[in-house]
């Protein structure tokens, strides 16, 4: 699998996904086309999907949320006949390099977690309408769904097969929500995840693994009913979406990308990438229509985009590029105007989704198993929320003082108001509570700070960064950092920085990128599951894996 | 005293280095070198700081002309950083990057493994310094008081020598490691030096002539293996050390050799022949032949210690890594990569020693020290020509290197000086048949007494066949302060 993924795709180019818009309810039908798929080698059976398949529904779900506001109801349903969703494709997972496992369960995983918020972010509640078997990764889907309705037609069941019938786990969240969202007693819970064909009707009900259960003959009506009153409830704020156009970038050929404000710079010799982000190009919207007006085009949601689409870009495309190296260039003042704007109009639609879609993005680095370092050089813009990539990162970096034929204004690190809630991470808290976990007052201390611009003195003396260098140390150092990152095995770099980058209280979240993924990480490791006799393997030849029985 | 508030780097400091236009470095020294004045004013008694003496100072490093002799205050020394010229086209001799351009610059994956060995080699050189430090009150002759000043300034110069790369090459946390370096000091309970070795006592001459003889050939042997790094700068900063440390071990084979001398000289006077009839011997004023060959025990076996583990995964590391080589590395005729070699190493089982094949590149610390008892082994049988020409039976000898070991294999484990397991109290019993006892040490310091007439020597030790820089005997090495 060596051909290189494209993130980006928009409704005229779905081959598994439609949408049906209705007033203020949508109605996404699942419907994946068998020979779609994103290599060769598999048929996307039984509605069964692979990052095809996947890439669509993030684009669904983002363009929910910028190109029709007007929708607080999204129903999931399927659009064959006796199944509801099987999952993810088990000839695939057998035929995909461990690399791309974990990457497309990474991306899977961030996919449901963003539909699942959209109700709490912006008030757009996903039901899931299944019909159907609805299994493993199918039920996944549903339990990233506020509300799970469930065809009582003594066929339709919900099941998380994967422990009995392919000895792996049921790794995009479901372990997780079974307990933690839909609070399933743990020994019930413990019986259906070993249950190959599932549960059906009452008991779906009773053990809480869906919310309702319906009558075939009253389902569709039921739903339909269901959402209009989901809808009649919600007090989203509404308005007329904006066109999300497809990114302007160009690809070098060796790897380099170039968009509008993001640059990624590849030095595949050096196994780091550089990336980037400018500071505004425009000026702050006069006014909540004005930034209607600039579309997809208004600096921070660009900016957002295009830093997105590069992370993803790296994620599945540049395995070997171990080191991502943050910087940013521009006038940090019209920075903090900017993200002032948004928040100061946070509750307009499109100004809540600017904030929001941040939120998302600064969460996709936080778990983008790269070693990350942000360098504050000068003339760079770390103000408000693009500071929060300086505790995103693993490390950081400054520039401290005058630097010699260097003429750009002196690095500085701004704090604002966008560094103390509207960016939290996946442990629920701030960046900065998270890396001040041990002087909490620490935090209070800072939001004294809002708005000084703070050379590198301070921001050593604040705790904003790792180690300020000046003049004389900076190159060298900074050279030498990263050649001793490149040099570390990959595996305990990730293994390291995951640990360190989420300290304190566990959330379902931090439980599924942290607990079950690398649970599901190490079994996608060991040869019951994926060894030649394992049971990926075997699946589907009547013959059970070969298990080897010792316990580890 | 030195001006150092003008400290002007490129006259001061001697260098090959360009100094002066290096600025990172320039400001970083600096930095440092009021804390080094400090340490050396602090160090050595004053009356010497403000005497004159005769030292050779480096001042280029054209093998012909590389030192110049002259009368200097020991504070006004003129610390230089010097290093071998470059080799065209040098590469890496050995380990996994055998063949590459050698590194200019410190490799990031190699940075701390670099740094460990840089600082442990600058540890010992203020160190054996420290050990020394009053030694100069009870020096035998003006001609040995300059010899220990001049062992001195030089050991403070290859602190210079490794501070100089610390700072150059190690950023911020090079510059940390150089200023713990005048933090720990010799014996202290808070900070001492890093090795054992280092913290021990130098209480008399005899002492600083055994350790300029066992201990600073282990900093040769050091040095030699880092000569052959990778790391291009410290391969060139330590070939020039060893053309200073040449001397320092000159200076203990013929200080021992010279009390070996005496002791020979006046037993045949006296119509002495049995050398075990020590307390007649020591009655004259002189050391017996069995305690010099005591005090060799000691201070070889302290030395021995510092190679470390005889398998050790670090030098396995540091040698793959190709920032350490070994002894003659260039010489050697093997692949330089130790792929599929084995070396045998000493091992203890079933009561017996045993020497058994282990892989070659685990092995680096014994085969170093291995060729270290080869090349101490030189001047042992030297010192045995003076006795034999003296036509006295006593024959010195390099105890077998599994006595009184703490480190390593023999570690914790009683054996006599030819290498047999005894139990402990057999060990206990004969112990001071085989090293120096307090009573051996409060004799030796009875004959500790200054001599500070030029040409005339304490009663222990004959003079040299040749002065320094080919001075008559009577020159004066030292012009003493007198307040
Ligand atoms: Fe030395
Ligand atoms: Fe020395």
């Amino acid at each position: 699998m060596t051909k290189r993924i494209d993130f980006q795709t928009n409704p005229s180019m779905y081959r598994h996904w439609r949408v049906d818009y209705d007033g203020d309810v949508a109605n996404l039908t699942m419907d994946v086309d068998e020979n779609g798929g994103l290599f060769d080698g598999y048929q996307l059976k039984l509605n069964s999907y692979d990052l095809g398949v996947d890439i669509e529904l993030a684009d669904v779900v983002q363009r929910m949320r910028f190109e029709h506001p007007e929708v607080k109801v999204v129903v999931m349903r399927s659009g064959k006949d006796k199944v509801f969703c099987a999952g993810a494709n088990i000839r695939m997972l057998g035929g995909a390099s461990h690399a791309h496992k974990v990457n497309f369960c990474k991306f899977t995983n961030e996919t449901r977690n963003t539909f699942e918020a959209a109700e709490a972010d912006s008030g757009q509640k996903y039901v899931a309408a299944v019909k159907g078997a609805c299994a493993g990764g199918g039920y996944e889907l549903a339990l990233a769904c506020n509300h799970i309705m469930l065809v009582d037609d003594s066929t339709s069941s919900v099941a998380l097969p994967e422990v009995p019938l392919l000895a792996v786990l049921p790794g995009t969240g479901g372990l997780t929500r079974v307990t933690d969202k839909r609070k399933v007693r743990r020994d019930l819970a413990d019986i259906f995840c070993s249950l190959e064909e599932g549960i059906k009707g009452k008991r779906a009900k009773q053990w809480r693994l869906v919310d309702e259960v319906v009558a075939t003959s009253k389902f569709d009506e039921t739903v339909a009913e269901r959402a209009k009153e989901f809808a009649a409830a919600s007090d989203k704020a509404t308005g007329t979406g904006i066109a999300l156009n497809p990114l302007k970038k160009t690809i070098d050929d060796n790897g380099s990308i170039h968009y509008s404000l993001v640059e990624v710079d590849v030095d595949r010799e050096g196994r780091k990438v550089t990336i980037t982000l400018n500071g505004p190009d425009r000026d702050v919207p006069a006014s909540t229509e004005a930034l209607e007006a600039e579309g997809d085009q208004s600096w921070m949601l660009r900016l957002a985009r295009e830093f997105d689409d590069a992370i993803l870009e790296l994620r599945l495309n540049e395995m070997e590029l171990g080191l991502v190296v943050f910087r940013t260039q521009g006038d940090p003042e019209a920075v903090l105007a900017h993200e002032a704007f948004m928040l100061a109009n946070k509750d307009h639609w499109l100004a809540g989704e600017i904030l929001q879609y941040w939120k998302r993005v600064l969460k996709r680095v936080d778990v983008t198993s790269r070693s990350l370092v942000a360098l504050v050089e000068n003339g760079s813009c770390y103000a408000g929320f693009l500071a929060e990539l300086l505790w995103a990162s693993d490390r950081s970096y400054m520039m401290d003082g005058e630097f010699d034929g260097d003429n750009r204004p002196v690095a500085t690190v701004t704090l604002s108001d966008g560094n103390f809630g509207p960016f939290p991470m996946g442990n629920d808290l701030t960046r900065l509570e998270t890396r001040f976990l041990g002087e909490p007052e620490a935090v209070g201390t800072l939001k004294g700070k809002l708005g000084e611009a703070m050379e590198a003195e301070d921001a050593m003396e604040a705790g904003l960064v790792t180690e300020a260098f000046d003049d004389i140390d900076w190159e060298d150092e900074i050279r030498i950092f990263m050649e001793e990152r490149a040099s570390f095995s990959p595996d305990a770099m990730t293994g390291m920085e995951a640990n360190l980058r989420f300290a304190g209280p566990e959330t379902m979240e931090t439980r599924i990128f942290g607990r079950l993924t690398a649970w599901q990480n190490w079994i996608f490791n060991r040869p019951n599951a994926t060894g030649t006799d394992g049971a990926l393997q075997r699946y589907g030849t009547g013959v059970r894996g070969d298990y080897n029985m010792q316990r580890v | 005293m030195i001006d150092l508030i003008n400290v002007s780097y490129d006259t001061q400091i001697p260098n090959n280095v360009g100094l002066s236009s290096d600025k990172r470095v320039l400001k970083a020294l600096e930095k440092w070198h009021p804390g080094y004045i400090n340490w050396w004013n602090d160090l050595i008694p004053q009356n010497f700081q403000k005497s004159m003496v005769y030292l050779r100072t480096a001042v280029s490093v054209d093998p012909k002309g590389w030192a110049k002799f002259d009368y200097v205050k020991m504070p006004e020394y003129r610390w230089g950083v010097l290093l071998a010229p470059e080799v065209e086209g040098r590469v890496i001799p050995c380990g996994e990057h055998m063949g590459q351009p050698a590194w200019q610059e410190v490799p990031g994956e190699y940075r701390n493994m670099l740094k460990r060995l840089i600082v442990i080699q600058g540890d010992t050189e203020p160190g054996s310094v420290e050990q020394q430090r009053f030694l100069g009150l009870t020096a035998p002759s003006l001609y040995d008081m300059r010899n220990l000043f001049q062992v001195n300034v030089e050991e403070g110069r290859h602190l210079w020598a490794m501070v100089y790369l610390l700072q150059k090459y190690f950023g911020k946390d090079g510059r940390e490691e150089a200023d713990d370096l005048l933090v720990r000091s010799s014996g202290s309970e808070e900070a001492p030096r890093m090795l054992g070795a280092f913290n021990e006592e130098t209480p008399d001459w005899l002492s600083f002539f055994m350790f300029t003889y066992f201990t600073d050939r282990d900093g040769k042997m050091q040095l030699e293996s880092l000569a052959q790094s990778g790391f291009d700068p410290l391969s060139r900063t330590c070939r020039f050390m060893l053309t200073e440390e040449a001397h320092h071990m000159f200076v203990g084979e013929t200080g021992v050799g010279r009390t070996i001398e005496k002791t020979c000289e006046v037993m045949n006077a006296n119509g002495i022949t049995d050398p075990y009839d020590i307390d007649k011997i020591r009655d004259l004023g002189v050391i017996d032949l069995p305690t010099i060959q005591k005090k060799l025990n000691l201070h070889y076996t302290l030395s021995l210690d510092l190679f470390g583990q005889e398998v050790s995964t670090n030098a396995a590391n540091a040698f793959n890594a190709g920032i350490k080589g070994r002894y003659m590395e260039h010489r050697l005729k093997d692949d330089h990569q130790l792929k599929n070699d084995t070396y045998p190493v000493w091992d203890f089982v079933d009561g017996k020693l045993v020497r058994h094949e282990v892989p070659a590149l685990t092995a680096i610390n014994m085969r170093l020290r291995d060729d270290y008892t080869r090349d101490a082994a030189g001047g042992v049988g030297r010192w045995n020509k003076i006795i034999e020409k003296a036509g006295i039976e006593f024959e010195l000898k390099l105890p077998h290197e599994s006595f009184h070991r703490q480190i390593g294999v023999f570690s914790g484990k009683t054996f006599d000086p030819d290498g047999n397991l005894l139990s402990g109290e057999e060990y206990d019993k004969r112990k001071n048949d085989w090293l120096p006892t307090h009573a051996d040490g409060d004799f030796i310091q009875s004959l500790m007494k200054p001599v500070t007439e030029p040409g005339q020597f304490a009663s222990w030790i004959a003079p040299p066949k040749v002065g320094i820089d080919n001075k008559p005997g009577d020159f004066e090495y030292v012009k003493l302060y007198m307040a």
